[in-house]
């Protein structure tokens, strides 16, 4: 059997994350809520941020789905609470991009903290959508409160 | 020639692949089957030797390819027992429900009546309905299943009235692998002077399908789930409700006479099928029929019960399975869907996939479905003619390694 590749999927790290994913719950005081789903495989993600002077103040996510993108969700809700909002479009640009196979400047990787082992998912293309779920939810919701500004 | 099912396997050169370094266990025949050497000839030889435009030349090659392409028709309608001119060619089952869906169903629908579908549909069966019914402004009305996964099928007696004009249901759920009785259910729909139409993409392929015993109006199938090619699928319909039937395309062939306002259409089965038709597929589709002929049904139905018994049994046995549908038996079809608690069907599959094993993860197409049963995602083995105990094995073995991997 060949199970080698497998724990470059499933690092010990991602498996703590999806087994314990951090911030999984809802907010009390959330400022906008995105509800994502993967339409090829009915995965749902529903994350809620709370803004503070244009900071993620708070952060917190619910939904269904694999380990893949339970552990991304909790890697970047980790990453991501208390940053900047320039600060966190800067790194949903460069994790998205490393899904792409872009991997970017090595400091920019670093600054992603534990989501990036999650560049091992390449080598899995059918579940790149899954570590991606979570972040272009958060795009999105980011997107939106501008907008509403 | 009467072909041994036991080696049928060798007939289909993609069965040697490696995947991962490991030989393929390809337990995904509910989402595409595994073509025989015998339909990638026949697709091959139509192009280095009958390829031209059916129905339009009058020189030679032209009339064997047009020969090659209506004797398919005539195959495919002694294949489910039907007329000739019942059967229309299309792109496979999601076309062949559109079709009615919209050129049928737009002819009978009035206010105040009822659309009934089931609960287990697969969205290709399910969608459609939807937009037909908010066209006509209608109801659509569900049957529910039973903790078996089987229709109950007294809530369905109670949902039929007057007021239902068209029935339509699965055949074979392509999730729960519950074989629902048509006949039974037909009768029932026409008691009441409804139209029943009826998805057969998980059946035809599977064990004999005869539309003068089911007496359904329309069915639909796909070739690519038979072992023929993409791009080719069925529709049979009763002949008069084909001459009510308009067609949903209109273009080249399908006409008889075009004036500068007005045109007049050829009969059924000519004016569905406009344009340039998917004619190497469906000579490929004969084929494709030949070699299931070949074998004989006797020998593929006991074959795959046989298989599908002996999985049940093995999936069951593992500690902390589930297995959603009916228990083995006659009411299920080659296919079992499962959960691994505590695993989410996406990693499941991974890791199968790592080990060779080919199966699906996900919705399925069934997303009202996966609701009814309470989960998100489910994992489904689907059997073909060509798989055998060995499969089963190394997909429960597999299973088991995956148990090991995450823990649980
Ligand atoms: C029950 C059922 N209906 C319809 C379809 C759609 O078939 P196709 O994609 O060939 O149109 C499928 C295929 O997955 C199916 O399983």
């Amino acid at each position: 059997m060949n199970l080698g590749n497998l724990s470059d999927l499933y690092r010990q790290l991602i498996l703590d994350h999806a087994q314990h994913p951090h911030h999984h719950g809802d907010l009390a005081a959330a400022d906008q809520t995105v509800t994502l789903n993967n339409p090829t495989c009915g995965d749902v993600i529903k994350l809620q941020v709370e803004l503070k002077d244009d900071r993620v103040a708070d952060i917190a996510f619910s939904g269904d789905g694999c380990s893949i993108s339970q552990a991304s969700a909790s890697m970047m809700t980790d990453l991501v609470k208390g940053q900047s909002l320039t600060d966190v479009q800067h790194e949903i640009a460069t994790f998205l991009e490393m899904l792409m196979g872009n991997s970017g400047e090595d400091e920019d990787v670093d600054a992603l903290g534990d989501a990036a082992v999650l560049a091992t998912v390449i080598k899995f293309p059918a579940r790149i959508k899954c570590a991606t779920l979570a972040w272009k939810a958060l795009e999105q919701a980011i997107g939106e409160a501008k907008n509403n500004e | 020639m009467v072909k041994n099912i036991a080696i049928a396997r060798n007939d289909f050169p993609i069965l040697n692949e490696k995947i991962n370094g490991e030989p393929l266990t390809y337990l995904d025949n509910a989402a595409t089957t595994q073509k025989p050497q015998a339909v990638i000839d026949a697709l091959t030889h139509y192009y280095e030797h009958d390829n031209a435009n059916i129905h339009r030349g009058v020189y030679t090659l032209a009339e064997r390819a047009t020969e090659g392409y209506e004797g398919v028709r005539q195959h495919v309608a002694k294949f489910i027992h039907a007329a000739t001119d019942e059967v229309i060619f299309t792109r496979g089952t999601t076309t062949s429900l559109n079709w009615v869906a919209l050129g049928f169903a737009s002819q009978v629908l009035q206010a105040g009546d009822e659309i009934i579908i089931t609960v287990m549909e697969h969205h290709s069966n399910l969608v459609p309905w939807q937009q037909a019914a908010q066209r006509a402004g209608v109801k659509l009305r569900y049957v529910e299943i039973n903790e078996q996964g089987e229709l109950d099928l007294a809530q369905y007696a109670d949902l039929l009235s007057a007021k239902t004009k068209i029935v339509a249901f699965t055949h074979v759920s392509n999730v729960l692998g519950t074989i629902n009785p048509v006949k039974q259910m037909t009768k029932m729909a026409h008691d009441v002077g409804a139209y029943v139409v009826v998805d057969g993409a998980q059946a035809v392929g599977h064990f004999k399908v005869d539309m003068q015993d089911l007496d359904c109006d329309f069915y639909a199938f796909s070739g690519h789930k038979v072992y023929g090619p993409t791009g080719i699928g069925v529709l049979y319909g009763k002949r008069e409700l084909l001459t009510l039937m308009n067609p949903v395309e209109f273009g080249g062939e399908m006409i008889n006479l075009v004036q500068r306002q007005i045109t007049d259409f050829k009969p059924a089965p000519e004016k569905f099928e406009a344009g340039t038709m998917p004619i190497a597929q469906a000579i490929g589709l004969g084929a494709a029929l030949a070699y299931i002929e070949a074998i004989g049904w006797p020998a593929i139905e006991a074959h795959e019960q046989e298989l599908v018994n002996a999985a049940y049994a093995q999936l069951a046995a593992i500690e902390g399975l589930t297995i959603y549908g009916p228990p083995a038996g006659p009411t299920r079809s080659a296919l079992i869907t499962f959960n691994l608690n505590g695993v989410h069907p996406h990693d499941v599959a991974t890791v199968l996939d790592t080990q060779g094993v080919a199966v699906r993860a996900g919705h399925h197409c069934a997303q009202p479905l996966m609701q009814a049963l309470g989960v998100s995602a489910t994992t489904r083995a689907s059997f073909g003619l060509y798989n055998n105990q060995a499969d089963v094995d190394r997909l429960c073995a597999a299973l088991v390694e995956t148990k090991e991997f995450f823990q649980v």
